[in-house]
């Protein structure tokens, strides 16, 4: 019994301390699932190659495809691992004002998740309006991330960036540690080296 | 020793659930406040917090008799959204004679780096100093708070810093959460 109440103990105490910074935006409304393993799948595309195209249900309403782009933007795919979470909560709402940043250099954002579209409907009204479409790979579970090799164990996407310039290819890749938000620095510097 | 453990039990619960994100508004926290910032690049901003060095300084150096810190992140959607309510609030306090020199205020962006920190002063074109908490050294000193969060202190000789006031969440009323903060502080401005 001791042993037990000891065991609860230390979990009562450790497990809320891995909380990341999330904006209180949520209310507690945010799932904390801890720290979890940096990465965990196997990249399947890379630098300089073709970027596989795909078509997946927006929030929007309409299906959109990465072709649709081919030829008029570049584009930035941002995978998320799972809606309702610290880090995922705050990522998107922070492209969200730098719609500037990313006009600048022609490129739109398509931000990719697992969840379903009646999740990720509410969960990004939650953070107000996005200027850019939110896809759901659903259905087949997690397809396009299987595709790039960002699909992780657990059924969830890595924390992936993908850039993809007007002629289709893959030009910059940050598959990031989940636990951790990519650099919009980084980013800015992606987009600058985007060929002319 | 059972009963020990019980009521460690409890407050392990306990505890944690009143340090989340949810804070209630007014309860001052025990936080490490030992850090330094590096001072800013704009004179301006040295200036403004009294600094005279390009050094390092420690939150007991800025002079002033009371000190606001607002942890904020680019990436959040109510600090971009009252991003224009602290600057409000900001004029305010550089209006007023009483507090101009007696209130400071300064920023820290909870794991944002420099580059977005600059980013979000660009933005909401904020004129008070901010400082980049990259890797989020400084936000788990002060326990892993939801932002916007706001801190009131003020300086002690025994500790050199007391605060005072916290918040978590929106100070809603410039003028109304000023006021309340200087009243709170207990100081005659």
């Amino acid at each position: 019994m001791q042993k037990f109440v000891l065991w609860i103990l230390v979990f009562s105490i450790v497990l809320p301390g891995t909380a990341m910074a999330a904006a209180s935006a949520y209310g507690d409304k945010i799932f904390d699932a801890g720290g979890l393993g940096p990465i965990d799948s196997k990249l399947l595309v890379s630098v300089n190659q073709k970027a596989p195209d795909f078509t997946l249900p927006a929030v929007s309403g309409n299906p959109i495809s990465l072709g649709q782009y081919k030829g008029k933007k570049n584009v930035l795919i941002t995978f998320i691992p799972a809606a309702w979470t610290p880090v995922c909560s705050d990522q998107w709402p922070g492209y969200n004002i730098a719609k500037p940043l990313f006009e600048a250099h022609d490129t739109i954002l398509l931000g990719i998740s697992v969840d379903n579209l009646p999740t990720l409907f509410a969960w990004t009204h939650e953070m107000g309006s996005l200027w850019f479409d939110v896809l759901s790979d659903f259905w087949p579970h997690g397809q396009t991330a299987q595709t790039y090799g960002i699909l992780r164990s657990n059924g969830t996407a890595e924390r992936a960036l993908i850039l993809v310039d007007k002629q289709g290819i893959i030009r910059f890749i940050h598959v990031s540690d989940i636990n951790i938000r990519p650099d919009l620095g980084m980013i800015m510097k992606a987009l600058e080296n985007l060929p002319r | 020793m059972r009963k020990c453990l019980v009521l460690l039990l409890f407050l392990g619960f306990l505890i944690p659930g009143a340090t989340g994100l949810c804070e209630p508004r007014n309860e001052p926290l025990k936080m490490d406040l030992d850090f330094s910032l590096p001072a800013p690049e704009e004179s301006a901003h040295r200036r403004y917090l009294g600094l005279e060095t390009l050094d390092p300084f420690l939150l007991n150096q800025i002079q002033t008799k009371i000190l606001i810190i607002e942890i904020f992140s680019m990436y959040c959607p109510i600090c971009q959204r009252e991003a224009a309510d602290v600057n409000k609030m900001f004029e305010l306090i550089q209006k007023n004679p009483n507090f101009k020199n007696q209130v400071r205020l300064i920023g820290i962006g909870a794991g944002n780096s420099a580059y977005e920190v600059n980013f979000f002063k660009e933005t909401y074109q904020i004129e008070f100093p901010l400082f980049s908490d990259t890797k989020f050294v400084i936000h788990k000193k002060i326990g892993e708070v939801g932002t916007p969060y706001f801190i009131g202190l003020k300086p002690d000789k025994k500790q050199g810093l007391e605060i005072f006031y916290s918040q978590s969440g929106e100070i809603v009323d410039p003028e109304k959460f000023i006021e309340m903060l200087v009243k709170a502080s207990g100081l005659k401005l």
